[in-house]
């Protein structure tokens, strides 16, 4: 397992937001994890980078246990994260960012990872010299997303890929994550409240619901689910 | 609202005035001072208010699109033919040695305010650090300002260290404070610890830089051969002068070198990306403990060289001169010259240091058009002087 997740609990002080949390995610695969707002979702993610810290339960990456590493260090064991509004550096230009996101990655690698991310956004290629903070709102995921990949992780974390994102945007950035599975050979977790996507997007899924895990499967079982067709889907997302 | 906010402050300040008269001291009373500079501010505000904002200069307005590249080059072409220039006296030199030390201080500072955002009211203490380290190693163990000046630095970083670890949860207002408690704590230290450090009446006579070994001095002492002997020219005061010029000069060059080259290795990038957002920083996988404890030691660091240098030029330290005020003026030089920015120093550092040596015999108003000069700036600049900022690495580099 690339991941392991076992009876997780996190707190915001006496606020527990994960109360008990198991999932797995396989090497190689993609897992959605979808719910409503105030879920836990991306307490969850930012609680697989340390922060805030496990009060409980077991997180493992491959064979070690990451729980009680300082954010830095999981990072460095080859986990990497494209956070919740995307937060690229505003006044560092986008060439900057991408060699900020390399930062725990060998050197001798950037030139050609430069080249596999610049190929995967061609939109970020035109605009490297710019400000990260004048490009759109695709755009900065685009460079969120790259930036994570200039580590070279191993496991990747995307919290809401598609958040604010024009329907436009979100099937090109989607699409965009299925090529990085394929040619990279990265194992991908990710959060989203576009359930209908990332769902179609995944080879399984999760639901949480009040900082637990509800039900699980595979991305097509849960797309055919009527309760969540009820709850996430019919709801008016694309 | 900015008319009351001056008539509350000129009240008291202008308003009463000390006077000596017959029957010793007694109050007078200036209300027409307040009345006219209340005015002033009311009618100030309210044309900027009416116009709609700042009208914009447009030599302000050019600023930002000049390519600094050249301004650098020009201004260190400069300052080295400075001293062999024909107007160049003694008054000059020693001037311009200060607004040196000043952009010394300034860059280093710089490293740590403009680039990775820490904001550092306390700068002098390193200041005096390296100033009372140099000072007190010649005194105690009769070490040569070549021998003390690395290890000013070193205590300097050590003591950068130091002010870092209680500091590293903190930001903004709240490391204001403690950085300004700091500065005062190193201050009241020396002022106190009499045995060690003279207390206020600090250390005089510190050793004097020699150049290789050469002594600036008419007769030198037994077995050392003077700067003028060595050279075979007539000995003069001079020489010496221009030797601490060249010499800060030399310091200042360095500071900045070193902090350029940082700025493109990924360690400088980490500050600025420290600067910008700190839990990005850490979602990359960068220690934000080490990044800024090596801010603070580098930018201290350069704090400790101007400091030894300054002990080594007034041959007297006290701790007269580490007050907070200096912390405050070279903070105002990093920020009117445009966070980050390093030829911005270099410009605010002479108008706030230069302009008021420059127009001593105007004593009384100096304060008052430097206040002046301060509201304009933040007013029309008020990101600072220059506050463009290069990326560090361009698409052009890249391609090869």
């Amino acid at each position: 397992m690339m991941l392991t997740v076992e009876g997780l609990v996190a707190a915001y002080g006496r606020i527990e937001a994960l109360k008990g949390v198991d999932l797995t995610v396989a090497e190689g695969e993609i897992v959605a994890l979808i719910g409503a707002n105030g879920a836990g979702k991306t307490t969850l993610l930012m609680s697989l980078c340390g922060r805030p810290r496990a009060k409980a339960g077991r997180i493992r990456l491959l064979d070690d246990d990451i729980a009680h590493l300082p954010t830095f260090a999981i990072v460095r064991k080859g986990v990497a994260i494209a956070p919740e509004g995307r937060r690229i550096f505003p006044r560092l230009s986008v060439l900057e960012n991408l060699r900020l996101g390399a930062v725990t990655a060998d050197p001798a690698y950037f030139d050609s990872d430069l080249k596999r991310v610049l190929g995967l956004f061609p939109r970020l290629k035109e605009r490297l010299d710019q400000r990260g903070g004048t490009l759109s709102g695709g755009e900065q995921q685009m460079l969120a997303i790259g930036r994570a990949l200039m580590a070279r992780p191993r496991l990747l974390l995307l919290d809401e890929p598609s958040l604010g994102l024009a329907p436009l945007v979100v099937r090109q950035i989607f699409d965009i994550i299925a090529a990085i599975r394929a040619e990279q050979k990265v194992t991908v977790f990710l959060v989203e409240q576009n359930a209908h996507h990332a769902l179609r997007l995944a080879d399984r899924g999760y639901v949480m619901v009040n900082g637990r895990i509800t039900l699980s499967g595979s991305g097509a079982e849960l797309l055919a689910n009527p309760e969540i067709r009820a709850a996430y889907l019919d709801g008016g997302h694309g | 609202m900015a008319a009351l906010v001056a008539l509350g402050l000129a009240f008291p300040l202008v308003g009463h005035r000390l006077e000596d008269s017959v029957n010793g001291l007694s109050l007078g009373y200036r209300f027409d001072w307040v009345a006219i500079g209340v005015a002033a501010v009311f009618f100030g505000r309210l044309t900027i208010g009416l116009l709609g904002g700042v009208p914009r200069i447009a030599a302000f307005d050019r600023l930002k699109g000049l390519r600094m590249d050249w301004l650098g080059w020009v201004l260190a072409a400069i300052a080295i033919a400075l001293p062999f220039l024909p107007f160049a006296d003694r008054n000059l030199i020693d001037k311009a040695t200060l607004v040196l030390i000043y952009v010394m201080l300034g860059w280093g500072l710089n490293v740590v305010v403009g680039l990775a955002g820490l904001l550092d009211l306390g700068y002098v203490a390193f200041y005096a650090v390296g100033a009372y380290s140099y000072a007190l190693l010649s005194l105690y163990f009769d070490l040569s300002f070549w021998v003390c000046l690395p290890l000013a630095g070193l205590f300097a970083a050590g003591f950068g260290v130091l002010l870092g670890f209680p500091v590293l949860r903190l930001r903004g207002d709240y490391l204001a404070i403690v950085t300004l408690g700091f500065g005062e704590i190193i201050r009241v230290i020396l002022l106190n610890w009499q045995s060690f450090t003279g207390g206020p009446n600090g250390i005089t006579s510190i050793a004097r830089p020699s150049f290789f070994g050469l002594v600036f001095s008419a007769d030198p002492p037994e077995g050392r051969m003077a700067f003028h002997q060595a050279l075979g020219i007539d000995y003069s005061s001079l020489h010496r002068v221009m030797f601490l010029y060249f010499l800060i000069l030399a310091l200042a060059l360095l500071t900045n070198f070193v902090t350029l080259r940082l700025r493109r290795l990924p360690i400088g990038r980490a500050w600025e990306a420290l600067r910008e957002d700190e839990i990005a920083c850490r979602a990359l996988g960068i220690n934000p403990t080490t990044t800024k404890l090596s801010a603070f030691a580098i930018g201290a660091m350069f704090g400790g060289f101007a400091g030894s240098f300054f002990a080594t030029r007034q041959g007297f330290v006290s701790p007269e001169s580490f007050t907070f005020i200096e912390s405050a003026i070279v903070l105002a030089i990093v920020v009117l010259g445009g966070m980050g920015s390093q030829i911005g120093v270099v410009v605010a550092a002479l108008l706030l240091i230069g302009l008021p040596e420059w127009f001593r015999d105007l004593q009384l108003y100096r304060m008052l058009v430097f206040g002046l000069a301060m509201v304009a700036i933040m007013l029309w600049r008020p990101r600072g002087l220059l506050s463009h900022r290069d990326p560090t690495i361009l698409l052009s580099e890249m391609k090869r």
